[in-house]
């Protein structure tokens, strides 16, 4: 599926300084039951949001109305656990272009890649004061520029440049997925296959 | 230069290198499962294309289904549909499917290797983050996203970038009522869920010589909760044992020749690792967890740390704490438990059976405690009766259920109900993992056994 081209982004974001974040906190093992990528958003972070009674919790941060934008900012090692895709659909579906943490698992990261999410790795001091400004401030503007590869927060002066393989940046500024480009060296494929062993 | 077990594997792979990008990498072995695959068929309907190579994918239905009465139709409508729809892809598409009700049905990581679709040296993926099970046999084998699932089934590649290496050494022999899950659990509590994030495992050493092969295939199953992209062990004689004649392993000439590949396949003596670590085995200790990530596993007499202590933020440390009604400095030996659930892709395979049956055989289950014992396929149910397992659980107050993934994860009906406490022998104690508000204390088959006698946490060498 190919989609939405990113190139910068300027917004506010939502704070969820939690560690360790896991796929079944994103989205519940009971919601992967769709054959479709439709409706994900309402069940991210189900249980943290919404009680046993799907009451909303006052206390969680998407609940509470000071927060909103386009960029999730959650504490080190986001993503750990299960290789559902449909973790990130959920972040996208809901809102979010941009994910920024000290610290991605591996598999959430290479999925919002092909997804259209920019998985954002800052350093843990970066990541600390926007927690705390986003918090005190939550109006505050991030600016993520991903052709230079630079994230900025004008407020504080706080400016980093973060990493990002050159192929997946330029599938994300220009909207292309994997499967198109795979699919134009079908034939070395097909080549490859014939002395394959197994 | 020396080149490692991984890189052997890897580069024998690679159609084509991208500059400054992922490495285009061939896969032998496609395994595909009802809730991460019907997304990416509909992307191969949208562009109208098909499936490249259906004789190297392999569907079979187990998230979703039920572990009684599986020849009832199923009751939630979602399933239902979600298993139909994994029917007609494969059917469409040629693929062989093992659905519900087939004599080779099971967990997806559970039937690969019992019939030879798990070979070493192969790249295997699946749309599951425990496809690193595999790797027990000397595989490339690792889990992938949805997109990716799309882009194997149509091209039969996937673009990774060459993970980092490390190698995970344990030399000693292990204790007694030590077993394969110990030593995994043992590992994340010291590198951290995260410790091999980016990195693909080797493990080696007397222990996993030593181990069986379904126990490598445990710890291999739970080299992505130490964050790992995957683990893997060099093919030796007993690996090439378990595979041979086994339904999609390669036979006559063809099988001599692999074998003496396989045989290849070990790390060079002055090839380099990014990352080593290397414990000993004797030190290990029947282990258990106590909060809501597998790297919070201590040795089942230790007690729960306190954060101080821990390198970690001590906020998500007491919200853990806190979701499972503990405290730090809190004994866990005696803390009553519900439930007791053994199986999963981690141990639901006939060694695990074997040693939660000798473990009971002859005591009784305790009345209080509720326990779900699924077997991995239907080939270990049938082992189970073969061997006689099964009486010496039933005579001891145990059923056994149908095979499937269960309260692995709780998409079926087997769920823990809200705030009781499981013994858990699959892999993931995420808040929530296996039921809305259940509270998951991960072991192994053995401390699962000593629970499911006592109803509480009990250390299994006291018997
Ligand atoms: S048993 Fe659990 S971990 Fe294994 S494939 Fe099934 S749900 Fe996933």
């Amino acid at each position: 599926m190919s989609y939405d081209k990113f190139i910068s982004l300027n917004s506010t974001a939502v704070p969820l300084p939690i560690e360790n974040i896991d796929t079944d906190q994103i989205i519940p093992a009971r919601f992967l039951k769709a054959t479709e990528r439709v409706g994900f958003g309402d069940n991210l972070f189900r249980d943290w949001r919404y009680d046993n009674n799907n009451k909303k919790k006052k206390n969680f941060v998407l609940n509470n109305k000071r927060f909103s934008g386009k960029i999730l900012v959650a504490g080190k090692n986001f993503g750990s656990g299960s290789s559902r895709e449909h973790a990130a659909w959920a972040i996208y579906d809901y809102g979010f272009r941009c994910v920024m943490s000290s610290f991605f698992a591996d598999i959430f990261k290479n999925n919002c890649l092909n997804i259209g999410v920019l998985p954002l790795q800052v350093s843990p001091m970066f990541l600390e004061k926007t927690f705390k400004l986003v918090h005190e401030k939550p109006q505050t503007i991030i600016n993520v520029n991903l052709k230079k590869q630079k994230v900025c927060i004008k407020d504080i002066e706080l400016t980093e440049n973060f990493e990002i393989n050159e192929y997946k940046k330029n599938n994300m500024i220009n909207g292309f997925d994997d499967i198109d480009y795979l699919l134009k060296m079908k034939d070395s494929i097909i080549e490859f296959s014939k002395n394959s062993l197994l | 230069m020396s080149k490692t077990l991984f890189d052997k594997v890897w580069d024998a792979h690679v159609v084509r290198r991208i500059n400054n990008g992922p490495d285009v990498l061939f896969i032998d072995r496609h395994l595909v499962h009802e809730v991460t695959s019907p997304v990416a068929f509909l992307g191969l309907q949208n562009r109208k294309l098909n499936v490249l190579f259906p004789e190297k994918t392999f569907a079979t239905a187990d998230h979703n289904t039920p572990t009684q009465n599986q020849n009832l139709p199923i009751k939630d409508p979602l399933s239902a549909k979600q298993l139909h729809a994994l029917k007609l892809n494969s059917k469409k598409h040629k693929i062989s499917f093992w659905g519900l009700g087939h004599k080779k049905n099971g967990i997806v990581h559970v039937i690969g290797p019992e019939n030879g679709i798990t070979l070493p040296g192969a790249t295997i993926v699946c749309g599951d983050s425990h496809t690193s099970t595999h790797g027990a046999f000397g595989a490339i084998a690792f889990g992938i996203g949805t997109s990716e699932v799309e882009m194997v089934l149509t091209t039969q590649c996937v673009l990774q970038t060459k993970p980092k290496k490390m190698r995970i050494t344990i030399n000693g022999k292990l204790n007694k009522y030590v077993t394969p899950k110990d030593v995994a659990l043992y590992i994340i509590s010291q590198i951290s869920t995260s410790g091999a994030t980016g990195h693909f495992v080797e493990y080696s050493g007397d222990v996993f010589k030593d181990m069986s092969m379904e126990g490598r295939m445990t710890v291999c199953n739970l080299s992505i909760e130490m964050g790992a992209r995957g683990g893997m062990i060099a093919p030796d004689k007993k690996t090439i044992d378990y595979v041979k004649n086994r339904e999609f392993t390669p036979k006559g000439d063809e099988f001599l020749k692999l074998s003496k590949y396989w045989s290849s396949l070990k790390t060079e003596k002055y090839a380099t690792f990014d990352k080593e670590y290397i414990f000993d085995g004797y030190k290990i200790e029947p282990m258990i967890t106590y909060g809501t990530n597998p790297g919070m596993g201590v040795s089942i007499g230790k007690g729960i740390p306190y954060s101080k202590d821990l390198n970690v933020n001590k906020e998500t440390y007491l919200k853990s704490l806190n979701y499972m009604n503990y405290s730090e400095g809190d004994d866990l030996i005696g803390k009553k438990i519900d439930y007791v659930f053994l199986g999963s892709c981690t141990n639901g395979r006939i060694e695990d059976f074997r040693q939660f049956a000798n473990f009971v055989k002859g005591k009784k289950k305790c009345p209080s405690v509720t326990a779900w014992l699924v077997p991995g396929s239907h080939n270990v149910h049938d082992m189970i009766i073969k061997e006689g397992i099964y009486d010496v659980l039933t005579s001891s107050g145990f059923e056994i259920r149908e095979p499937g993934c269960s309260a692995c994860l709780a998409m079926n009906e087997d769920k823990i109900p809200y705030g009781k406490y499981v013994v858990s022998t699959s892999n993931r104690n995420f808040e929530g993992r296996q039921g809305p508000g259940a509270r998951t204390l991960l072991a192994s088959p053995v401390v699962a056994a000593a629970a499911a006698i006592t109803g509480k946490i009990t250390d299994p060498r006291i018997f």
